[in-house]
């Protein structure tokens, strides 16, 4: 909490020498006859001292909090290591956790080992003079860049032109967010990989046919290797999508022809908005809706034929999951079926063409790269659904293309495999992030070819 | 194709002939797609109707009619304001009792069990609670509604519409609920605890107030993060931003990010913030950013259409006035391109109120009881609780489920509805 004092502190700091600046500033051009005579208004004098006086330290204190944390744990290990004790890199992370506890005062110390202890009271002393450093060095820069700024003020200095480069920099490194959160995506899951693929070869995991991600708890378990061979998981994943998609292009596009091509007024703006409803309602919901709706309907009509459905079949996650994404492809479809030229339907009507036989033969065509480019988003996101599949479909991985068997994707394992507490270096962990990789990349990679296919859809209409 | 036509009359009879065959197949086409739209309309009421006709029930329980004793030796109580003894007391024995007196000849100790269940087991607190706020009653016998276990609530609401459902009590329970509702001691009453209290393992006990707290606490920071960051970023990419290949990465980064499955933006939270930054788990702050970074693209690029959207000419009579291109953007463009921008945000907070699959993997799927007070209090969201009831086997979270499920959608109609409005009140056209 102290850091929140801290930045409260610094930008009360800052609003005081911005009317501190505004009042010098209004103070020089009164003897000169107004605030004509002076080169810019009060207002950017005052925010240029603001600016000086807060920006250091916020970036200071930016800087001190991704660093003091690390740099902590290294100096109390150090003094562990110094005092003889050997420390091991694999239990590095739970003795710190350890210490951590310590110093907190979740685990009792009576009970602890007494290096251990002083350890924790090492890392209280560092963090309590780690607090009042940055407190010092912070209110020290906030006040030579308020003096410096100060004594700046005069009536030819160029107060708007800075403040306003400073703020366009500012405003610049918010649309920086975009690139560092795809770093740090790209950089969380590679690493995290790389450690896995350390320990189970690559092609095991691409190529491999058998999941089983359990690792041993005793040497001599059965099943204790753990086995990485993510292909049911791409089966599964690509079983459900292409239910989802078999349900959600045909209603979609159609859906979208009819609003675009036939619907009435009346007809479209009723039925546009309430098929859009489709898209605002929580996955979440949707997996509920599955799981206890619709998978069990479709058993006991399964069972009515004398078919064995599994209660977790691929057909009712992916049927529910091609219900979400039809207002997806309703809604891209609609926008390049009447992004097609007027004249084009004009000319096919003219020469005798039914309205059926002009979508078929003229506007599909035409729309065509659209509307691939629109099915290619949907597939991605359909490969990346979570929630759905987490809550309907199974746990067990089959390689099977039966859409009635029970078949599990690569974002059901990524969720069992990160929910609950493990150690965070097991594999089983690491094969999430793994998963995650490719996760990102086919996503990626379909949605970049997606994009471009669209764009240049568009160009050509425009 | 290259032969000549020599009788256009033959021609004029085979377009004739196919005439019927053409409008068949159109009339057929024009079918296929009002039974798509029936599908999509279909689909949304049957979600609906399912949703409500499952939850619907949730919003009343069954209580009974017990006339309770506070006796200071039964539960072990004489001083109310020793915390040692509130702690240690015996506050389920007086609902026990009260059953006992109620059913006098039920003997035996499976048969007491039974009886027992009838009452849910934290109802001894609720007495406990209702004899703090009124100290004066201990030692003396009131008349209280109990709030019933939830197997019982289930059958009670379940024989009302017809169709017991008995399948996890036994024959002397059935029969005693029966007894009850004759003289009138058992009834549905509004569930107050639904919205007032937290998660917890007994389904009558269960209420949703910890959720959506947590929602509260993990969107206020989403939208105090993504809002300013998500506008800047589009004023900078609309007005200031020079062509060059750094604006088009930063264009290619936003436009893929919102596209990206939003479990990958979990890795990312566990990875940065949990692993390397050591934020704690299950706290609204880690969410909140998690969130943060999911809806800024949205946010960017509803941003950048409004600002798109406000006409050259204002930008051009404020620079020729003398306006710097800073004051340009600040005074006339922002303002006039706000109503939009509220509006993407009010559409991007929809969809991270929504949101849950990231959050599993920063572990805002814990169970948690406590009320979350702030932004650093453990906690989890409503779609999240959603999630955990669904996969909760006693059938009364069922009905829970679905309630909370209407509490979510509700608050995404709101919000999406207010959207409209706002877009439908403020925009202006040029």
């Amino acid at each position: 909490m102290q850091a929140t004092n801290i930045l409260i502190l610094i930008l009360g700091l800052g609003l005081f020498a911005f009317y501190l600046g505004r009042g010098r500033s209004l103070a020089l051009a009164k003897p000169l006859g107004g605030i004509r005579h002076i080169h810019s208004l009060p207002s950017y004098y005052g925010a240029h001292v603001a600016l000086w006086c807060a920006l250091p330290s916020l970036l200071l204190l930016g800087l001190w909090m991704i660093f003091d944390g690390p740099l902590i744990n290294s100096i109390v290990l150090k003094s562990l290591a110094a005092g003889g004790m050997v420390v091991e890199s694999s239990g590095e992370s739970l003795l710190m956790n350890k210490i951590t506890n310590l110093a907190q005062g979740v685990l009792p110390r009576k009970s602890a080992d007494p290096e251990l202890v002083a350890a924790a009271d090492l890392m209280l002393r560092l963090e309590v003079i780690s607090r009042w450093s940055l407190t010092a060095l912070m209110m020290t820069l906030s006040l030579i860049g308020f003096g410096w700024s100060w004594s700046r003020i005069s009536s030819s200095f160029r107060a708007r032109p800075r403040v306003e480069k400073v703020m366009e920099k500012l405003l610049l490194a918010c649309a920086c967010v975009a690139i560092f959160t795809t770093l740090g995506i790209v950089l969380s899951v590679l690493f995290e990989s790389i450690q896995f693929f350390r320990s189970v070869p690559i092609d095991d995991f691409v190529f491999g046919l058998d999941w089983s991600p359990q690792t041993a708890i005793r040497e001599d378990q059965v099943g204790s290797s753990g086995s990485f061979g993510a292909v049911p998981l791409f089966v599964g994943t690509l079983l459900i999508s292409a239910v989802a998609m078999c349900i959600a292009v045909p209603v979609g596009l159609m859906s979208a022809i009819y609003l675009a091509e036939y619907a009435s007024q009346s007809v479209r703006g009723f039925a546009k908005p309430a098929l859009e409803v489709l898209a605002g309602i929580p996955t979440v919901v949707y997996g509920f809706f599955a799981a206890l709706t619709v998978a069990p309907f479709l058993r006991d009509l399964g069972a009515s034929f004398g078919l064995s459905v599994s209660s977790e079949s691929a057909l009712a996650a992916g049927g529910v999951m091609g219900v979400m994404i039809i207002p997806f492809i309703s809604s891209l479809a609609d926008d390049v079926i009447t992004a097609v030229p007027q004249s084009m339907r004009d000319g096919s009507l003219a020469m005798g063409a039914t309205k059926s036989e002009t979508v078929r033969n003229v506007i599909i065509p035409a729309a065509l790269p659209g509307i691939v480019g629109g099915i290619m988003l949907a597939v991605s996101r359909a490969i990346g659904e979570t929630m759905i599949v987490v809550m309907a479909a199974g746990m067990a991985a089959k390689l099977t293309a039966n859409p009635l068997d029970s078949v599990t994707t690569v974002t059901v394992q990524i969720v069992t495999l990160l929910t609950g507490d493990q150690e965070f270096d097991s594999p089983k962990t690491l094969a999430a992030f793994a998963l995650g990789l490719m996760l990102f990349v086919v996503t990626l990679m379909l949605n970049i070819f997606a994009l471009q296919i669209v764009k240049k859809y568009r160009e050509q209409y425009e | 194709m290259n032969k000549p036509v020599n009788t256009p009359v033959n021609n004029l009879e085979k377009i004739r002939k196919s005439l019927s065959r053409r409008n068949r197949s159109e009339r057929l086409f024009r079918w296929y797609g009002r039974l798509a739209i029936f599908i999509g309309l279909a689909a949304v009421t049957v979600l609906f109707t399912d949703i409500v006709s499952k939850g619907h029930g949730a919003f009343r329980i069954a209580y009974l009619q017990l006339e309770v004793g506070y006796d200071q030796d039964l539960i072990g109580v004489d001083n109310l304001t020793d915390p040692e003894q509130l702690i240690l007391g015996n506050w389920q024995a007086v609902p026990k009792q009260a059953l006992r007196q109620q059913f006098p000849d039920v003997a035996g100790r499976s048969d007491k069990r039974k009886l027992y269940g009838l009452v849910s087991n934290g109802s001894g607190f609720d007495l406990k609670d209702r004899l703090l706020a009124n100290p004066l009653l201990l030692g003396t016998r009131e008349t209280v509604w109990v709030l019933a276990d939830d197997d019982i609530d289930t059958y009670y609401k379940s024989w009302l519409d017809g169709e017991p459902y008995a399948a996890r009590l036994s024959d002397k329970q059935v029969k005693w609920i029966g007894e009850l509702h004759d003289q009138g001691k058992i009834r549905l009453q509004f569930n107050s605890n639904l919205f007032t209290r937290g998660d917890s393992r007994e389904p009558e006990q269960a209420g949703i107030r910890g959720a959506v707290m947590g929602s509260l606490f993990t969107l206020l920071l989403t939208l105090m993060l993504s809002f300013p960051v998500g506008v800047a970023a589009a004023i900078y990419l609309e007005e200031f931003a020079p062509k060059n290949g750094w604006t088009d990465f930063i264009e290619v980064n936003i436009n893929n990010l919102a596209a990206v499955p939003s479990i990958i933006f979990g890795l990312l939270g566990l990875a940065i913030f949990i692993n390397f930054f050591h934020v704690p788990r299950s706290v609204p702050i880690v969410g909140g950013l998690v969130l943060t970074l999911m809806t800024l693209p949205t946010i960017i690029i509803t941003s950048r259409a409004a600002i798109k959207s406000v006409p050259p000419s204002i930008r051009e009579a404020a620079l020729g006035m003398g306006a710097s291109k800073y004051q340009m953007v600040m005074h006339h463009v922002l303002p006039l391109a706000l109503p939009g921008m509220l509006t993407g945000a009010i559409i991007g907070m929809a969809q991270a109120l929504g949101e849950s699959a990231p959050l599993l993997m920063i572990g805002m799927v814990a169970f948690i009881v406590d009320i979350p007070a702030g932004f650093n209090d453990p906690a989890t969201v409503l779609p999240v609780q959603i999630f955990l009831w669904a996969d909760s086997p006693e059938r009364a979270f069922i009905e829970k489920t679905s309630a909370a499920i209407m509490v979510l959608l509700s608050f995404l109609i709101v919000m999406n509805t207010s959207a409209v409005w706002l877009r439908k009140r403020l925009e202006r056209r040029w």
